[in-house]
């Protein structure tokens, strides 16, 4: 059974480069509430304080929040990439994440490549590798491309590679930033129709974006961030409503019925 | 659960309860956090497959679409050997049978270590894509330098045995190969650990670095045989390349190597090695918070 357990989480980054006696200055002062110290007194940005949830198979729970309210620290800890700095993260199940914007990938290398090499990260034999590699090539549909390094691509393209890639290896925890949900239409259709049978298994995703739709579409729970704790926890239609101001049922309504008409 | 986190004393723990993997995360603290770090390397060790197959992407990439491929490594090797042997030894007035293949397996011995120093210091910022997308033990990144300084000399072997060969040296066929190439194999990882570590931290640690190799490359016996130095040879000692250099040196010119050179090549090598260990325990979840 895959499950996320987060307790108490805090994570700050301490700033040795920046100029970093005038931003003490600042948390002195208390100018703005994301800048204060750690243990030994440095200046540091507090990126996510005390912030508890846990996730249980079936949940698929969405993060919204403005830029720099935590989301993509939140996903690197959950990923165990940024391990806490107070508190704790227990993650159990399979991992497949999709994070960094080169996605892991090198982008010297050409896609087949990018494969082998995950398949050994994975410790697959090459059997299976071959597997993989299939199953890869028949969703990212990318065809002679494949044999040609990852920066003569598109980044659409490189987005179908390695969202076919860290859904191959059968994650049953999912987590992906925002950006990763910027495909065209063929590609979220591809994608939803993976991550429904995914799903469908009762693991878990977490997905963090700012598009009303996707949330409402891909998740049943929704945490809004807000200058690193959690603002808001719940349903996807009563955070969706809180945090964009207006009823999201009215709004949905409104955009379904226009989308009819067009 | 219903533990706190700070009576816990298995942290971190990647189980496979019904191949089922977790991770327990939290502050650890002393022992906690070195045992963690030696989970890594181990972790790490058991991913060779991996690190072998990004060491030798790498060497491939950099000549890729070149026509001689990595094979340019054996080349320049050739040339250099070839052009610094003929300057020296007319320099130097020292008979080039001697002479050439010291030099020549020398450089390249030291070629390997700068190798790993150099690509050390930026090993956890260049690897800062893998880091910063997935949990991966850090000490593949250092096995993935080790395993390309390692391939980068294996490509250098030729020239060396081609003059070998022509001069008519032959290694001497003991367990002091195999002991002294594991001891400085196992030692590359610890340097690169080091100073990937300070690397990470300090981006001064590499001009830093490139400076005191320079210094080490004239005071350690390289460019001139150790023989020159024989009142106050103990002191050489000090010099942590000597000996490390000097015990895969030895044995393949079939020179004679004193007992004392082994001895502190061991010394030097623990030493690193606690260092690396204790200092990359103390940082290691810090890393992806600086790369």
């Amino acid at each position: 059974m895959a499950s996320i357990d987060v307790t108490d989480l805090s994570i700050s980054f301490p700033l040795y480069h920046g100029d970093a006696r005038s931003l003490k200055q600042y948390a002195k002062q208390g100018l703005t509430d994301r800048f204060g110290h750690d243990e030994r007194g440095r200046a540091a940005v507090e990126a996510l304080r005390t912030v508890s949830f846990s996730l249980r198979p079936g949940d698929r729970l969405g993060l919204v929040g403005r830029n720099g309210a935590g989301k993509t620290t939140l996903l690197r800890a959950l990923a165990g990439i940024y391990e806490p700095v107070k508190g704790r993260v227990q993650v159990r199940g399979r991992l497949g994440t999709l994070l960094d914007t080169s996605l892991g990938m090198n982008p010297l290398l050409t896609g087949r490549e990018n494969i082998r090499l995950r398949c050994l990260f994975h410790g697959l034999s090459a059997a299976a590798g071959k597997e993989v590699e299939r199953d890869v090539e028949e969703f990212s549909d990318l065809g002679p491309f494949m044999d040609l390094p990852i920066n003569a691509w598109s980044s659409g393209m490189s987005v179908r590679l390695a969202f076919g890639l860290a859904t191959a290896i059968m994650p049953q925890i999912l987590i992906m930033d925002e950006w990763i949900m910027a495909g065209d239409g063929w590609f979220l259709r591809r994608a939803g129709e993976r991550l429904g049978g995914m799903v469908d298994q009762s693991e878990i995703m977490v997905l963090s974006s700012h598009s009303p739709t996707i949330l409402d579409r891909w998740c049943n729970r929704l945490i809004w961030m807000e200058n690193g704790m959690i603002r808001m926890d719940g349903t996807v239609t009563d955070v969706l409503s809180a945090y964009l101001g207006v009823s999201w049922e009215k709004e949905k309504a409104a955009m379904e019925e226009k989308g009819s008409t067009d | 659960m219903n533990t706190t986190p700070q009576t816990q004393t298995a942290l971190a723990r990647s189980v496979t309860a019904e191949e089922e993997p977790s991770l327990d995360l939290y502050p650890g603290r002393g022992l906690a956090k070195l045992h963690l770090a030696w989970k890594d390397i181990t972790e790490g060790a058991r991913l060779y497959r991996l690190s072998y197959a990004l060491g030798w992407l790498d060497i491939r990439l950099r000549y890729r679409g070149s026509m001689l491929g990595p094979f340019w490594l054996t080349l320049t090797t050739a040339i250099t050997v070839a052009a610094m042997g003929t300057l020296y030894g007319t320099l130097f007035h020292t008979n080039l049978r001697v002479y050439l293949p010291f030099l020549s397996f020398s450089l390249i011995l030291w070629a390997w270590l700068n190798m790993v120093v150099s690509d050390g210091c930026s090993v956890f910022s260049n690897a800062h894509g893998m880091i910063h997308s997935m949990r991966m033990p850090l000490s593949v990144h250092v096995s993935r330098i080790c395993v390309r300084a390692l391939l980068t000399f294996l490509h250098s072997v030729p020239v060396i045995a081609v003059l070998f060969l022509i001069f008519g040296i032959t290694p001497r066929l003991t367990w002091e190969i195999p002991a002294s190439l594991i001891v400085f194999i196992t030692d590359t990882f610890a340097i690169g650990l080091l100073c990937g570590v300070l690397g990470a931290r300090f981006r001064d640690v590499s001009p830093v670095m490139a400076s005191i190799m320079q210094i080490l490359f004239f005071i350690t016996p390289i460019l001139w045989r150790p023989e020159l130095i024989y009142l106050g040879r103990q002191y050489m000692l000090l010099d942590p390349a000597y000996p490390l250099i000097e015990i895969v040196r030895a044995p393949i010119m079939n020179d004679h190597i004193r007992p004392s050179i082994w001895l502190a090549a061991l010394f030097y090598s623990a030493m690193l090695w606690g260092l690396a260990v204790i200092l990359f325990a103390r940082v290691r979840a810090r890393i992806s918070y600086w790369v």
